[in-house]
């Protein structure tokens, strides 16, 4: 399956998901809203060019909020996770030359410890943008930061049995 | 100039990056101001028929429940009814009115039409939902929206076939209540914090309020009056001000909408016509 195919698939899965399971779920709690459709970022191919990968999170970031009928407020969250995924590549990549030797970021790619960094550093990011974003009209801080961490620590936990559940075949790629 | 093109040049990604959020935050804030955007329109019908398939699904789910919610509204309706009525007097005649549409159109005031919920939600500062119901069969913004418990919301944006709805708990939505006991009325307003509860407030605190008391829409809302918003559950008394603030949770589980009445005023315009008149006289 051709690298381009494979990501149109799992965006459409990803915001079906975002959409009519996590959303739809009855309240847990009012400091947590589970989130996991960003995970499509950060699994995008090391091999995209900075514009079109901020062009791609904006266009994530839209798609799902034709559905919440919030038009900007992911898609804001989501170009700011896209332009900060480079440099935390570069600063985690374990040794000169992975992104061309493996596809996308994953455990094995990255590394274990380097890919949790990775991945929870971006989602703190992603939740404090959104949430400050939707808590402009009040300004309680207290409960925008309780609710990004309660909201951090479930997207996580789902983002951890993502990986779990869906291996990712990671081929080493060869010159040869 | 060289150097102009230079600059950019170099900060080419940065700059791509501050554009784009510049768009998404525009979009955000003018949305909220304006309540529509103009792609909205197509984006609405593609999302509406995405949901109403899931809607088909889920809708399995949720019958027993909205079984029983229809059974006692149908039940509440049939003891109106003429029959139930009877008058030893033969001098008096009782007769109800039940025409559905009124021809001459000069009397009534409400119209209900159905509509069903397609998507909602509830996790959200700001919560909307969507009708499979719009211009086409009559459904236009400003209309409100009831289930058969209670207050649901307001119709913010029509596109042929759907509609979108701001709830009860959206932090802009601001809808007049009346206590059911005293009358006093005040307005209904959500903090965005637990779908659970909403605020009551410019209640005085001259008036006597219990924890438990049932909170009704006024008559000077564009909802009938006299139709549910919840209980009171909670009775907080603010130091700052004259009033209380009132919790009151919501008779409606917003969680579980799925089929509601879109309620049309029909003198609304009317009225509206003579307010503005005397606005534009100041």
């Amino acid at each position: 399956m051709s690298s381009l195919l494979r990501n149109i698939i799992r965006l459409i899965l990803f915001i079906l998901v975002q959409v009519f399971v996590l959303n739809k779920i009855p309240p847990l709690h009012q400091y947590i809203t589970p989130y996991i459709y960003y995970l499509f970022i950060l699994w995008l191919p090391f091999s995209m060019g900075r514009s079109s990968l901020l062009i791609v999170s904006f266009i994530t970031g839209l798609c799902l909020d034709f559905f919440t009928k919030s038009p900007g407020l992911h898609a804001a969250a989501c170009v700011a996770i896209g332009y900060l995924r480079p440099f935390f590549i570069n600063l985690l990549m374990p040794q000169q030359g992975a992104e061309f030797n493996y596809r996308e970021p994953s455990a094995t790619s990255l590394g274990f410890t380097q890919y949790v960094t990775y991945v929870s550093v971006l989602t703190v990011v992603h939740h404090t943008f959104l949430f400050t974003i939707q808590a402009f009209q009040f300004g309680n801080i207290f409960y925008l930061v309780l609710k990004t961490l309660g909201s951090t620590v479930i997207s996580l936990l789902l983002v951890t049995v993502i990986e779990i559940i869906f291996i990712r075949k990671q081929k080493f790629l060869t010159n040869t | 100039m060289r150097n102009i093109f230079a600059f950019i040049r170099r900060f080419s990604v940065l700059l791509f990056f501050l554009l784009l959020e510049i768009i998404s935050l525009t979009l955000l804030f003018r949305y909220n101001r304006f309540h529509q955007a103009a792609y909205m329109d197509t984006a609405g019908e593609i999302t509406g028929s995405i949901e109403a398939q899931y809607k088909k699904v889920n809708d399995y789910f949720h019958l027993k429940k909205e079984n029983e919610e229809l059974r006692r509204r149908l039940n509440e309706v049939q003891n109106q009814l003429l029959q139930n009525f009877s008058s030893p007097d033969s001098t008096q005649r009782i007769i109800t009115d039940s025409t559905s549409v009124d021809t001459s159109g000069e009397r009534r005031k409400f119209l209900y039409m159905d509509a069903e919920v397609v998507n909602n939600s509830v996790t959200q500062p700001n919560n909307y939902f969507t009708l499979h119901r719009g211009s086409k069969q009559s459904v236009q913004p400003g209309m409100v929206v009831i289930s058969a418990n209670g207050v649901a919301g307001v119709v913010l944006d029509v596109t042929e076939n759907f509609s979108t709805v701001m709830s009860m708990l959206n932090k802009q939505s601001r809808i007049s209540a009346s206590l059911k006991k005293t009358g006093e009325s005040g307005r209904i307003e959500w903090d965005g914090v637990n779908p659970r509860l909403v605020q009551l407030r410019d209640i005085p605190k001259s008036v006597k309020v219990q924890k438990g008391d049932t909170v009704i829409t006024s008559r000077y809302s564009d909802f009938p009056p006299g139709i549910m918003v919840g209980i009171i559950e909670k009775v907080i008394l603010e130091k700052s001000s004259n009033n209380y603030l009132l919790q009151v949770r919501p008779a409606n589980d917003f969680s579980r909408l799925q089929n509601v009445f879109v309620i049309s005023n029909l003198q609304r315009n009317e009225q509206l016509e003579l307010e503005n008149k005397l606005k534009k006289k100041k």
